[in-house]
Order: structure tokens, then C-alpha cells, then sequence
């Protein structure tokens, strides 16, 4: 039975319940931003990408991380602010970054990465390397001007990006027709010149197709492609939100279409999965969580003594 | 052989570009136009449009995509037509250049070099003249040079690309027509430097404040130290000219409050109070957006006579 799309959907939300609790807990602390809903985005794009290519993601990051080959252990022992952790232990949740998977960062500057994947796209070509930058950031960038500087260098030196937008309607709590003049993302890509994909992110398998799609052109040296992948979070924004902006039956509506279940499903009605496969995978996704967890819990504290480490190289 | 300043600039960049592969050049008009203050002048043609490489105007994207093309492995060097512009940019050099080693635990440095030029004197009004060295020397996790001299206009550029941190070069218009020798290729960017000895007073200064502070050593018979790296700061020399002279006045082209002045003069209180005959004072520029019209302007910034001045009131 091989259905990784599945697998990794699990490990994600699995990872992320678990998360939850230990904020609850006080295990972690600071801002915590789950992607409990948006699993079927990073399951289904993540695996378009070759180890060479490169990835900028945002402060909601932790499935692209895992499914970029961050050891889970070393994630969670991030958010704990453990030294074993991916950075270390001075970033946390929002900035997990692992250099030997070509995973940039975790950025909490909304758009912040962007004009960054500009420039590994520009390195590629001037040292004539073969690497897709996949960058990965929410709709709420694009009213930034980061976006829009982005956007046009991108496509004005036809770099190789493929800049994917995960859209599920709220920048934090400000809706997009509240806040966006032009709420067709895919139109403010096209007015630089870009192509265009936009597609249903509660889907893996078509966000899947969109991806490689996008990371084929790209890798073909047709410029930079921006794809919109239509989500949804069903938990709050961060740990601190009372969720006033939107409505219960809302976020239901969109649980009905929830990636995980309704993959499942669909495997199911096909006969390519089995209720008992189903609960095998689940259980391997809650045994990598416990191992992580007790990854997290078995590391150690950076001495104070070393406080001022890293800030320069030299 | 007499270089200017500008020429220095220019040969330094030469001389970076066909040093190293991975080194490029890119910003507003350093290409065809030839730099807005002409220092890029022909380096299009020598290097072509992939390693000098003109962008729109769009700070904040062109000054990331520095970032983000050191990380995948290049040298890159990005001008900002002036440090007033470089607000556009800001988010990306504090947010990312500055931190993104620090974030990620020492995986990820950042060896970008980003030069602009700054300070007052030449009528350019309230947007073109402002000299914030402070703002950037205050930041951990990049290095602030300022060259004051032609050899330092040359030198300083390459020792900035062997740094693996972000350096911030500041150039000087107000110096671009200043002549002199320029026999090093290589200058370090790890200290301050004696540039006239003198016995009465120490005038500690950077920057196109170094000749006025010469000028007025003339006559005060002042020792004058050119920090040359803002940051970090070198003190070495500063605290043992002081020792000697036992008397300084920090001569700094920001803004009074919380002038880069002001922490060099706390850490000579710091570190050389009971060498003091007197209380250091400084010269600044006045606390007024820098104004157009041309006596205001020489009015709201240090000049010779006002470090005499300063001197005199040391031994009032």
C-alpha cells in the first residue's frame, strides 16, 4: 500500500494536534500558528520539488518543513526551544530552518520571504544551476509591496520560482474582499506578465498536479509561475485568537470539505484503501509524534553562557 | 598615484568584479545610466548586464533578492542610491540580513555587501542628506564601515566581500572629489585609525567629518581618530589617544540624540573616565531635518569652526 499523499496529510495534523497540547501544556510557548485544514497544500506540493530545489515558507510552517525531510524530532524540539532543535533553539515555531534540505526559513515578516526567493532564483541562473525556489506564502502577502517588487523582478529576469500562495480567505482575522480592491490573486500575478494556475487546495491530488506542472515550466527556464491553492484553516489563527471575524458555520461548511477525510474517502470508494490501512497509517503517525515528543523532552538547554553565538559568522 | 575618491570607489568595484565570479553588482542605474554619482561609469560595458544589473525602483525586492542571492551562493553587491531610500529596504536588512544566522541556529549567513551613500552639504534638502550610520551601527549581526579616505574608498569594498556577514558600506559625496594615494588594493575593516597626531585633544570622527575634524585639529593641535568601522567599534586607539591628550570631542554628522556620538562617548566614559581632564562633548548635526537653502544647511552641520569651539569650552 504506498499512498504517501495520505501519509504525510496525517503526519502533519497529527504533529500539529500534538502542538496544541503542549501549548496548552506550556511545553511551547510564543506564537504558534497551526495548519490544521491546509494539510492537502504542502502534501501535495512539497513532493513536486527535487532535493536540489529550494524552499522559502512563512510562520506557518511546520508541514512544509516535515514533508521537506526536517526530522520531526528536530521540530518539535524547536518549538520547545531545545538546542537539538532545527535552529538551534533561537527561532521556534515561526522560524525552523535546515539548510542541508535547502529549507530557508520560517519567515514572520508577511512577504518577508519573497524578494529572499527572488534572489536564490538569481543565484540559480547566474551560477547556471538547474533549481525550481519554491516559495510559499499566504494570501494576505499580496498586499504588500514585497509582493508586487517580487512579482515584477521575477518575471522581468524570468527567474526559476514558483511561487505558491496558499489562500484561505483570512490574514489573520481581515477577510480578503475586506482588505484587497482585486481578490482574483491569479489576476494580480497575470498583470506582471506571469502565468497562472489557480486550484482547489483542499485537494491533493490536484493540488499535486498544479504543482509539478508549475515546477516543470519553471524548471524548463519559462520563468516563474504563480499558483493560488484555495484553502482553508479550521483552527484559529495563532494561539491567541478568539476567532470574532468569522462564522462557526462557516468554518463547518469548509470542515466538510476537510483534505484528509475527504482523501480518504476517495481512496476508499476507489478500493485503494482500507478502514484497517487507514488506522495503520494514523498509528504510524502518532508513533513518529510520541518519538518526537520524547525527542523534544530528552533535549537539552543551550547554557546562557552562549547567549551571544551566532549573530555574526566570524 | 592621485586618485579621487570616486575613482577609488569605481577601481574598487573593478577590481571586486574581476576578483571574483560570484561577485555582482545590481541597483537603481548602476548600468546603463553609470551610477547616479557616475562611480559605476563603464563597468556595464567591461562586465556585462548580468553582473551589473540595473533594477526598477524597488528597494525592498532588490536589496532581498541580495539576500536571497548570498544564500544560494553568490557575492553579491547592492547599491542604494542614497541611505534615505535605504528606508524602502529597511525590513529586509534588519529583518533578514541581520537575523537570518541568528534564526536558524549559525546555519545561514549572509555575505552580502550593501553600499550607499549618505550625508549633507551639497543643497540635496531633507530626503537626500541624512546620515543614519547610527541607526545601522546599532543593529547586531551586521558591519558598518564608513571609508574617509581614498585608499579606504578602494579598499574597503573587498574586504567587505571576504566578510561572511552583511556589511553596510557608506560613501560619502560630500568626499567624492577628495585626491590622494591609494596603494592598497587591501585595507582592513577591523579598526580605527590614527590620522594626525596632536597633543592637546583627541577629535575621535568618521566619515566626511574627517576633514572637517583635520581642519580644526590645525589649530587646536588635535590628534584625530577615523573610527572607519562603526560597528563594531574599535576603541583601542580612541582610549589610548585619550590617555595622552586626556581631553575629546566626538565630531558625528547624525543627529545629536542618539547620535552614534553618544555611544562612543559612553564608552569613553565607560572605559577611560579617570583619564578625563573634562567631560567629552561632541559636535553634531542640529536637531532639524536637513534644509535646502545653503547657509541653513551648513548651519545644521559640524564644521571646523564649531569643533574649535567645542575645544575651547574643554579648557574654558
Amino acid at each position: 500500500m504506498s499512498v504517501p499523499f495520505l501519509a504525510d496529510m496525517l503526519r502533519i495534523r497529527r504533529l500539529e494536534e500534538k502542538c496544541a497540547e503542549l501549548y496548552g501544556a506550556g511545553k511551547i510557548r510564543g506564537f504558534l500558528h497551526l495548519y490544521i485544514g491546509e494539510e492537502a497544500v504542502a502534501a501535495g506540493a512539497m513532493p513536486a520539488l527535487e532535493p536540489q530545489d529550494n524552499v522559502v515558507a512563512t510562520y506557518r510552517e511546520h508541514g512544509h518543513a516535515l514533508l521537506r525531510g526536517v526530522p520531526m524530532g528536530a521540530i518539535l524540539a524547536e518549538m520547545y526551544g531545545k538546542r537539538e532543535g532545527c535552529s538551534g533553539g533561537r527561532g521556534g515555531s515561526m522560524h525552523l530552518f535546515d539548510a542541508g534540505k535547502r529549507f530557508y526559513g520560517g519567515n514572520a515578516i508577511v512577504g518577508g520571504g519573497l524578494p529572499i526567493a527572488v534572489g536564490l532564483g538569481l543565484a540559480d541562473v547566474l551560477a547556471k544551476h538547474s533549481r525550481v525556489t519554491a516559495c510559499i506564502f499566504g494570501e494576505g502577502a499580496v498586499a504588500e509591496g514585497a509582493f508586487h517588487e517580487s512579482m515584477n523582478l521575477a518575471q522581468l529576469w524570468r527567474l526559476p520560482v514558483a511561487f505558491f500562495c496558499e489562500n484561505n480567505l483570512y490574514a489573520m482575522g481581515t477577510a480578503l474582499a475586506r482588505s484587497e480592491s482585486q481578490t482574483d490573486l491569479c489576476a494580480k500575478a497575470a498583470s506582471y506578465g506571469m502565468a497562472t494556475i489557480k486550484v482547489d487546495g483542499m485537494d491533493v491530488v490536484a493540488v499535486h498536479e498544479a504543482a509539478r506542472q508549475a515546477c516543470a515550466q519553471v524548471r524548463e527556464g519559462k520563468g516563474p509561475v504563480f499558483v493560488e491553492f484555495q484553502t482553508y484553516r479550521f483552527r484559529a489563527h495563532s494561539m491567541f485568537d478568539p476567532e470574532l471575524y468569522r462564522d462557526k458555520a462557516e468554518v463547518e461548511e469548509w470542515k466538510k470539505r476537510g483534505p484528509i477525510h475527504s482523501y480518504t474517502a476517495r481512496l476508499k470508494a476507489d478500493g485503494e484503501l482500507t478502514e484497517e490501512q487507514f488506522l495503520e497509517l494514523d498509528r504510524a503517525a502518532i508513533a513518529e509524534v510520541d518519538a518526537a515528543v520524547a525527542f523534544a523532552e530528552a533535549g537539552t538547554w543551550e547554557p546562557v553562557a552562549e547567549l551571544t553565538r551566532h549573530v555574526t559568522a566570524t | 598615484m592621485t586618485i579621487t575618491y570616486r575613482e577609488a570607489l569605481r577601481q574598487g568595484l573593478r577590481e571586486a568584479l574581476a576578483g571574483d565570479p560570484r561577485v555582482f553588482l545590481m541597483g537603481e542605474d548602476v548600468g546603463k545610466y553609470g551610477g547616479t554619482y557616475a562611480v559605476s561609469k563603464g563597468l556595464l560595458e567591461e562586465f556585462g548586464p548580468e553582473r551589473v544589473r540595473d533594477t526598477p525602483l524597488s528597494e525592498l525586492g532588490f536589496v532581498g533578492a541580495g539576500v536571497g542571492a548570498a544564500l544560494g551562493g553568490m557575492r553579491p553587491i547592492v547599491e542604494v542610491m542614497t541611505v534615505n531610500f535605504s528606508l524602502l529596504a529597511l525590513d529586509q536588512i534588519v529583518n533578514n540580513a541581520a537575523t537570518l544566522l541568528h534564526m536558524s541556529g549559525g546555519q545561514l549567513a549572509i555575505p552580502l555587501v550593501i553600499r550607499m551613500t549618505t550625508g549633507a552639504g551639497r543643497q540635496l534638502a531633507a530626503q537626500h542628506s541624512h546620515s543614519l550610520e547610527g541607526w545601522y551601527a546599532h543593529i547586531p549581526g551586521i558591519k558598518v564601515v564608513a571609508p574617509a579616505t581614498v585608499e579606504d574608498a578602494r579598499g574597503m569594498l573587498g574586504a567587505a566581500l571576504e566578510e561572511p556577514d552583511p556589511v553596510i558600506v557608506f560613501e560619502y559625496p560630500a568626499l567624492f572629489e577628495t585626491k590622494g594615494e591609494a596603494p592598497q588594493a587591501k585595507v582592513d575593516i577591523v579598526s580605527s585609525k590614527l590620522r594626525r597626531k596632536g597633543g592637546k585633544v583627541t577629535l575621535v570622527t568618521y566619515g566626511a567629518c574627517l576633514p572637517k575634524a583635520l581642519k580644526a585639529a590645525e589649530e587646536v593641535d588635535g590628534e584625530v581618530i577615523d573610527l572607519r568601522v562603526l560597528r563594531p567599534l574599535d576603541m583601542a586607539p580612541v582610549l589610548e589617544s585619550v590617555k595622552q591628550t586626556r581631553r575629546a570631542v566626538v565630531v558625528d554628522e547624525n543627529w545629536r540624540s542618539g547620535s552614534l556620538a553618544a555611544e562612543v562617548m559612553a564608552r569613553i566614559m565607560e572605559q577611560g573616565f579617570y583619564d578625563l581632564d573634562a567631560p567629552v562633548a561632541r559636535v553634531c548635526s542640529e536637531e532639524v531635518p536637513v534644509p535646502y537653502a545653503r547657509h541653513l544647511e551648513e548651519a545644521a552641520l559640524p564644521q571646523p569652526e564649531k569643533i574649535v569651539a567645542a575645544v575651547k569650552g574643554l579648557f574654558a
